[in-house]
């Protein structure tokens, strides 16, 4: 129990300092790095509660590809971080009073502040607790079997996000050279070779 | 017993249809672009097929785990969407033809969108409802860009990514609201719930206003009707059409079994809503329209004042409101189809034209097409005895019927005010001085569904019982 109370505070601790790095540091490159930090250890903490599915996906949804397509806007733009910095101050009061804002609704909805019957964990009471259940397993039960219909008609719709992508960027450019394996390995070499009788000081 | 062959073969039109936009997709690749007029024509055909397959067998009932429904007004929906795309795929060729950008995709993509509109249509969950919606959506935001290299197209199909994902974002968090409050997301979980007198919770009404409101952007109904005219005007003319007729149809049969489905309970509660939307969009319809040049943004005009008629059947709650909502909108996909055809055939020197004004003076010129747009116009405007009349009769009685006497009133007034607009166009064709004349039409799709569009308005006027009746066992089908 103690171990796992650590493991908690050293992960928290990691995602805390990371996500203000995030802000803070100076390179956007470096932003990005440690905001897959902070993904890592936000995902250490659902494997903690026992929500290893939900952990999972972060890593590979987050990480795998919000996180690098940031890195790859990043590397591909030239931002300017002086410039985006330039209204700060200005901008300050809003941003807090929208942070001061988020943060009272999770305590209320935590029930650290005036706990009623629609808290998280007022709600949480009347459902399983996440650590018994096998969640992947149980996510997979209903997945094939009762959503079926759901998960088909989701691969339908990645399908038309798919040709519509191509649809709208894919331009067949002319003039452009492919490489024909078929017709490199059928030339032979009568097509190939010509065998030129050169005479002397005349060249080719 | 979740997934079983009975699942199967209630879903056997979607089934097809899935397979055969798969088939054809390969087929193109493999084919290149020297295959577009066959994936074309086959993707129409399929289409048609799957219509066909909604009736023969007609099934009903359930499927995969009470998330998708089936009874008389799905397939009636579903197969007024997949008659209206069939026809607008057929429509497209000599325009994208033109514009250089006549590529096999756009067929399929409005297949996959088709069948996107038959699962929203279908749906009995809110999940359901999302992935449909989502899938017709996403591939509609593709084929509004589809012409990309012109600028407007790419502006309106960046628009309606835009505001489109602000609505599915707002239907998304009315859903999450609702499954909060009622404890679950099928339809038959939540009217269970809001049967049992909790009805009145004020999370489950906020839900039920962001629901209507993200599905009241996909109908374009007033105040969500922002992105209309700017997309309509901007996509490519033959996708215009498509957006007039398929997306509305599906989107308000959506509403239709959203709101008389799962929120019966709380019907006093979205009946102000949706008269409310319904009155302003009769009114917006009606004024917004009047200075409009371009023909195709007048259009997108007038597709908002008819949703608010639309609306109106909606609002009276009744199986006679339903009933006039199925018999209004499939005539007004009829003439929606007919105008649009019509302006795919305005062109000049073989370039097309989109401006009021280019009409001048067809009557002498064109007599045919004059004539053809001038039944159009009539019957949208809803003069007697042409089939836009008998819509709004039926839509304004089933409001009486249900006391809502004021919005009725206000409907006949804005159909007053629209009719100048109509009637406009047809003071321009026949009594204008002669613009320079408008190109003779070849003979070509569009000239056949302009013409079908005309006979079957005529039909519809002369005898509309038959439709009527189709209509009324449709309605049965939601109130059994």
């Amino acid at each position: 129990m103690i171990l796992q109370a650590l493991a908690f505070y050293v992960f928290a601790a990691i995602t805390v300092a990371s996500a203000a790095m995030v802000v803070t540091s100076r390179n956007p490159v470096y932003s990005v790095l440690f905001l897959i930090l902070a993904f890592f250890n936000a995902a250490a903490l659902f494997l903690l509660i026992g929500a290893e599915f939900i952990a999972m996906i972060l890593v590979i949804v987050y990480v795998g590809a919000v996180a690098v397509l940031f890195l790859f806007v990043v590397m591909m733009l030239d931002i300017n971080l002086t410039e985006l910095r330039e209204g700060f101050l200005e901008y300050f009061p809003v941003g807090a009073l929208i942070g001061a804002v988020l943060f009272a609704e999770l305590l209320l909805g935590v029930g650290i502040i005036g706990s009623g019957s629609t808290t998280v964990a007022a709600l949480n009471a009347h459902g399983p607790h996440v650590a018994a259940i096998d969640n992947t397993r149980a996510i997979g039960r209903v997945l094939y079997t009762q959503y079926f219909y759901l998960f088909q008609v989701a691969g339908l719709v990645l399908l038309v996000a798919m040709i519509g992508a191509i649809v709208l960027t894919l331009r067949s450019r002319p003039g452009v050279r492919r490489q024909r394996a078929g017709e490199q390995i059928n030339r032979t070499k009568e097509q190939a070779i010509s065998v030129v009788k050169v005479p002397t000081r005349g060249g080719v | 017993m979740i997934v079983g062959l009975e699942n199967w073969a209630l879903a056997r039109p979607e089934l097809f249809l899935a397979a055969a936009t798969a088939l054809l997709l390969i087929y193109g690749v493999v084919r290149g672009e020297i295959a577009t007029a066959f994936v074309s024509v086959a993707t129409a055909v399929a289409l048609l097929v799957t219509a066909a397959l909604l009736f023969l067998p007609y099934r009903e009932g359930t499927a995969f785990a009470s998330l998708f429904i089936a009874d008389r007004l799905t397939a009636t929906m579903k197969a007024l969407v997949l008659v209206g795309s069939a026809v607008a795929i057929l429509m497209s060729r000599a325009y994208f033809e033109q514009a250089k950008a006549w590529r096999f995709e756009y067929p399929l993509v409005v297949a996959l969108a088709t069948l996107g509109m038959m699962l929203m249509i279908s749906a009995n969950d809110l999940m359901a409802l999302y992935v449909g919606l989502e899938l017709q959506s996403l591939a509609l935001y593709v084929i509004a860009a589809f012409q990309r290299d012109s600028v407007r197209s790419t502006e309106a199909g960046v628009k309606y990514f835009v505001l489109g994902s602000v609505a599915s974002g707002m239907l998304l968090f009315g859903s999450s609201l609702i499954y909060g409050f009622c404890g679950g997301t099928a339809f038959v979980q939540i009217s269970g719930a809001l049967a049992d007198g909790r009805s009145a919770e004020i999370g489950v009404i906020i839900g039920l206003v962001f629901v209507v409101a993200g599905l009241a952007f996909k109908v374009s109904a007033v105040p969500f009707h922002m992105w209309t005219p700017d997309v309509y005007e901007g996509a490519p003319t033959p996708v215009t059409a498509l957006f007039a007729v398929a997306p509305k149809i599906a989107a308000m049969s959506l509403l239709v079994s959203v709101l008389m489905g799962p929120f019966k309970p709380l019907f006093a509660q979205w009946q102000q809503i949706i008269v409310v939307a319904s009155v302003f969009s009769m009114a917006l319809g009606a004024f917004a329209a009047l200075r409009q040049q371009n023909i195709k943004r007048l259009m997108a005009y007038s597709s908002i004042g008819n949703v608010g008629y639309v609306l109106l059947g909606v609002a009276s709650g009744t199986e006679k409101g339903i009933q006039a909502v199925v018999f209004y909108l499939a005539i007004y996909m009829v003439m929606t189809l007919g105008v649009f055809a019509t302006i795919l055939m305005m062109k000049r020197r073989n370039i097309m034209v989109e401006e009021v004004s280019d009409l001048a003076g067809l009557a002498r010129s064109q007599p045919m097409m004059a004539f053809g747009m001038l039944i159009f116009m009539f019957s949208l405007a809803g003069i007697p005895p042409l089939a836009g009349f008998w819509g709004k009769l039926y839509i304004f009685m089933a409001a009486v019927e249900a006391k809502l006497f004021v919005p009725a009133g206000l409907g006949v007034l804005a159909s007053v005010v629209a009719s100048y607009y109509y009637l406009r166009i047809v003071k321009v064709m026949y009594f204008d001085e002669p613009a320079e004349a408008i190109d003779r039409p070849s003979f070509g799709v569009n000239r056949v569904v302009a013409l079908v569009a005309a006979f079957l308005i005529a039909i519809f006027s002369l005898v509309p019982q038959p439709l009527s009746l189709i209509a009324e066992a449709a309605a049965k089908g939601l109130f059994q």
